[in-house]
């Protein structure tokens, strides 16, 4: 028992952020799962960081209420942007969100009370890991279920093929700006979880290279079903701790890994559970992630 | 009149391709759409069923006027349609294929299924399983994507059928099937008429056209050459000339 | 001002060369290729290693860049790309693909040449400075700027002019009836990856030389720019994307002289507010065909 609790100890943090590595995953599952990629889950996540950070340490908004406000700015802002781009496909649609996620990160660095380049510092540690495991517990749940409702289904059919799913009475739109909506509210929520674990917060924690690392925890661990992107999270978080020794290679491992998984697990490592099966990888590989 | 077409319109560039195209599809009616390849047939049904916005006229489903409707809100109002080539949503297992085609009629169940024991709408699946049965799918648990082609076509029609439409456009529902298949589908087309759909079939399959339907349009390059019932649709001079003046260019 | 002009001229040159061999990709096979930044990088370290070590001169040195990093997107297509064509993968998955061999590309570097910025021997850079009319000017800057635009005219001349060219835009328009009209597909797409990072390379190295300091990391700001260059020039439009170019170098430049001091950090923010206005009001671009939005 000692032994846990020395682990516990050392790896506190590093539990913390695993945590919320799985939340801000979840984030860009649900807009994945509806078929749309975006990269704009890191700036909602600063959004949420800051907000809930200066609402707290300059107008003494308590804790819980600085954290629901940040994710409600963030879901403020993620109605408007998603309007504005729901009808770009694929590429498009992630390439206007990496220039909202840049623009985000630049205004941060330009106006006065954020700190700017050197960002907020001395946060009171409010967050708790209990604080950090129910969300993600509350969230991960809330978000199986809706799986497997009209809801689930309707964002289903809307990525697998939109222009049918118009015909069977779903309103594409409002479905796509839901699940927008939605993950940047949980982003935020992550967000503000994390400025409160970490001391500091600064603008380039929140940059393109942030964005990207979401998508890949969601992408590696698996897009069928909620699992995934917290296995994601869980194993590419833990990784550079278990290869510290091979600390210089650690980012090498993690690429190879990357294109491993897209080339020959598409649907991510989730998927290795079907393998009892089929006993055949390439039928798992058979389709693709979004 | 259930579907009035007036004027309808569509350019893409400079070209029309529906130009000027006017409809009226009776209640308990199968009206056929007829053309050579490229003749603005798909288009035309793209425009009735709110996938592409019309340049000029209108169309009034049910004496109301639905011209600036969205895909999703002509559902709702009745109209259905399956597509060209087949549009499944190929990782969902059929019976939720037809599910979501129930998306229109089904209350939203989002919170209900937040409690653990929530259970989905049983009403709404057993529906769905019947449909599958009666459609002559037997394994509503098999992934749409894996199914063969003919079992694609009527799976897409029992997904069109789970919205409780008025009107049923069947976009080449017959491509690819044999004769008896296409038989099966002609019988389907009657029981569905007798309860009382009404259906729009656009097809090349000559003996589906002239078996199911009471009244025949003709589209060419875009316009409606001819409209009337199948046996003068046949003898008609001008459409004949349509067909074999494509053939030639061809 | 003229000084200021010059500026914006040849930073729009960087971000052409760069653009354009991004977007050449982006449209014979609608992916985009986020290792391309590896290349403008590893041309830059190909023109350091054949000067430090073999002695090259500069010039030399730009042209092996320009080949070792053709060849190398070659490689890096057969690695990252080919197999998800084969099995007709969705963009998105050619994209982290991409992602992840530039990750493992870019620690490599690091870990051989450290992330810190690295100079060109010295001596081996030309320093002379022109006077046109009232602007002072680096003619090392001038020299880049012209031979940007002679690689592209040289690009031009390729892709309309020649029987590869001609395969390479039948393949963008159309796979499908390129490989039956008998288009050899294998080579053509090869000769696209060859040209691009090609180009990518020799437009690393020229930067390199302009500012005689380089680190494995410095493709990814052209990575960003590039988006922004792309889409309003027109995703897949080669002439869009060497517009695009021009004309966020110059707004940038402009943003630099007329924003005060504490604003500069939003010369960025122009770049990725006008990719916004761009992709919310005319999808297309300037210049662009493709269809951006979903029917």
């Amino acid at each position: 028992m000692d032994a846990l609790g020395e682990f516990f100890r050392v790896y506190q943090t590093t539990i913390g952020v695993i945590g919320i590595n799985a939340l801000l995953a979840l984030s860009v599952w649900i807009t994945l799962y509806a078929g749309q990629l975006t990269l704009g889950n890191a700036a909602f996540m600063a959004i949420g960081a800051y907000g809930a950070a200066l609402l707290g340490m300059r107008l003494g908004v308590p804790f819980p209420l600085g954290l629901m406000l940040g994710a409600g700015l963030s879901a403020a802002l993620a109605l408007p942007l998603g309007l504005a781009v729901f009808r770009l496909r694929g590429v498009y649609l992630a390439i206007a969100t990496i220039g909202f996620g840049e623009v985000v990160r630049v205004v941060l660095l330009t106006l006065p009370f954020t700190g700017k380049a050197l960002g907020l510092n001395g946060i009171p540690p409010l967050t708790e890991l209990w604080h950090i495991y129910l969300s993600l517990a509350v969230v991960a749940y809330g978000l199986w279920r809706v799986q497997g409702s009209t809801v689930g289904r309707a964002w289903a059919a809307i990525r697998e093929d939109e222009i049918a799913a118009a015909s069977q009475g779903i309103a594409i739109r409002r479905y796509k700006l839901a699940a927008f909506v939605a993950g940047a509210a949980i982003a935020a929520w992550a967000g503000g979880l994390s400025a409160h674990l970490n001391f500091s917060i600064e603008p380039g924690d929140f940059g393109f290279t942030r964005a990207v690392q979401i998508l890949v925890y969601a992408v590696v661990g698996g897009t069928p079903s909620v699992a995934g992107p917290v296995l994601g999270a869980t194993l590419l978080t833990a990784l550079p701790e278990i290869l510290r020794p091979l600390r210089e290679y650690r980012d090498i491992f993690a690429g190879l890994i990357l294109m491993g998984v897209i080339i020959y697990l598409p649907r991510g490592l989730v998927t290795l559970a079907e393998l009892r099966k089929t006993r055949r990888l390439q039928e798992i590989g058979a389709a693709d992630v979004a | 009149m259930l579907l009035e077409c007036d004027g309808i319109s569509k350019r893409f560039g400079g070209v029309h391709a529906v130009a000027d195209v006017g409809l009226a599809v009776a209640s308990g009616q199968v009206f056929g759409l007829i053309g050579p390849n490229g003749a603005g047939k798909t288009t035309l049904v793209n425009l009735i069923s709110g996938h592409l916005r019309i340049d000029a006229g209108a169309i009034r489903f049910a004496g109301a006027d639905v011209t600036r409707l969205a895909p999703h809100a002509l559902t709702a109002r009745g109209i259905a349609r399956t597509f060209q080539g087949v549009r499944l949503f190929k990782g969902l297992t059929a019976l939720e294929n037809v599910l979501v085609g129930r998306h229109a009629r089904m209350r939203s169940d989002v919170l209900r299924r937040l409690w653990p024991r929530g259970v989905p709408d049983r009403r709404d699946r057993e529906s769905a399983g019947l449909l599958l049965e009666r459609l002559g799918l037997m394994r509503p648990q098999a992934l749409a994507g894996e199914l063969s082609y003919g079992d694609q076509r009527r799976l897409e029609i029992a997904r069109a059928l789970a919205s409780e439409p008025r009107l049923l456009i069947l976009d080449e529902p017959a491509a690819g099937m044999n004769p008896a298949e296409s038989a099966r589908l002609r019988e389907l087309m009657r029981a569905l008429v007798t309860e009382g759909l009404t259906i729009v079939l656009i097809e090349h399959d000559v003996r589906l056209v002239m078996g199911t339907c009471e009244r025949v349009a003709v589209l060419n390059f875009g316009r409606k050459i001819a409209e009337s019932t199948p046996a003068e649709i046949q003898a008609s001079p001008i459409v004949r000339e349509a067909y074999l003046g494509s053939e030639d260019a061809a | 001002m003229a000084e200021q002009l010059y500026n914006a001229i040849f930073v729009g040159s960087i971000y052409a060369l760069f653009a354009v061999g991004f977007a050449l990709v982006f449209s014979v096979l609608d992916i985009l290729n986020l290792a391309h930044p590896v290349v403008f990088m590893l041309g830059a370290f190909v023109a350091l290693f054949c000067m430090s070590t073999f002695g090259l001169p500069a010039a030399l040195a730009a042209v092996a860049a320009f080949l070792v990093t053709g060849l190398f997107g070659i490689f890096l297509d057969r690695v990252a790309f080919a197999p998800l064509r084969r099995r007709g993968a969705p963009p998105l998955s050619a994209m982290i693909s991409s992602l992840g061999f530039a990750i493992v590309v870019i620690r490599l570097m690091e870990l051989r040449y450290g992330p810190d910025l690295t100079s060109y021997p010295a001596g081996s850079l030309p320093q002379t400075v022109l006077q046109l009319g009232d602007a002072r000017v680096d003619g090392l800057r001038l020299l880049i700027i012209g031979l940007a635009i002679l690689l592209m005219a040289a690009l031009t001349y390729v892709v309309r002019a020649t029987q590869l060219g001609r395969d390479i835009r039948a393949l963008a328009e159309n796979p499908r009836a390129a490989r039956l009209l008998g288009v050899d597909v294998d080579r053509a797409i090869a000769a696209t990856f060859f040209i691009s990072s090609g180009l990518g390379g020799v437009a690393g190295a020229l930067l390199g030389f302009a500012y005689n300091a380089i680190y494995p990391q410095m493709g990814t700001p052209y990575e960003l720019k590039a988006f922004t260059v792309m889409v309003v020039g027109g995703m897949g439009s080669l002439p869009g994307a060497v517009l695009g170019a021009y004309i966020l170098g110059i707004g940038e430049i402009a943003a630099l002289v007329f924003l005060p001091a504490e604003l500069a950090e939003l010369r960025d923010a122009f770049a990725f507010g006008l990719l916004f206005l761009v992709l919310v009001i005319r999808p297309r671009g300037l210049l662009g065909h493709r269809a951006v939005e979903r029917a």
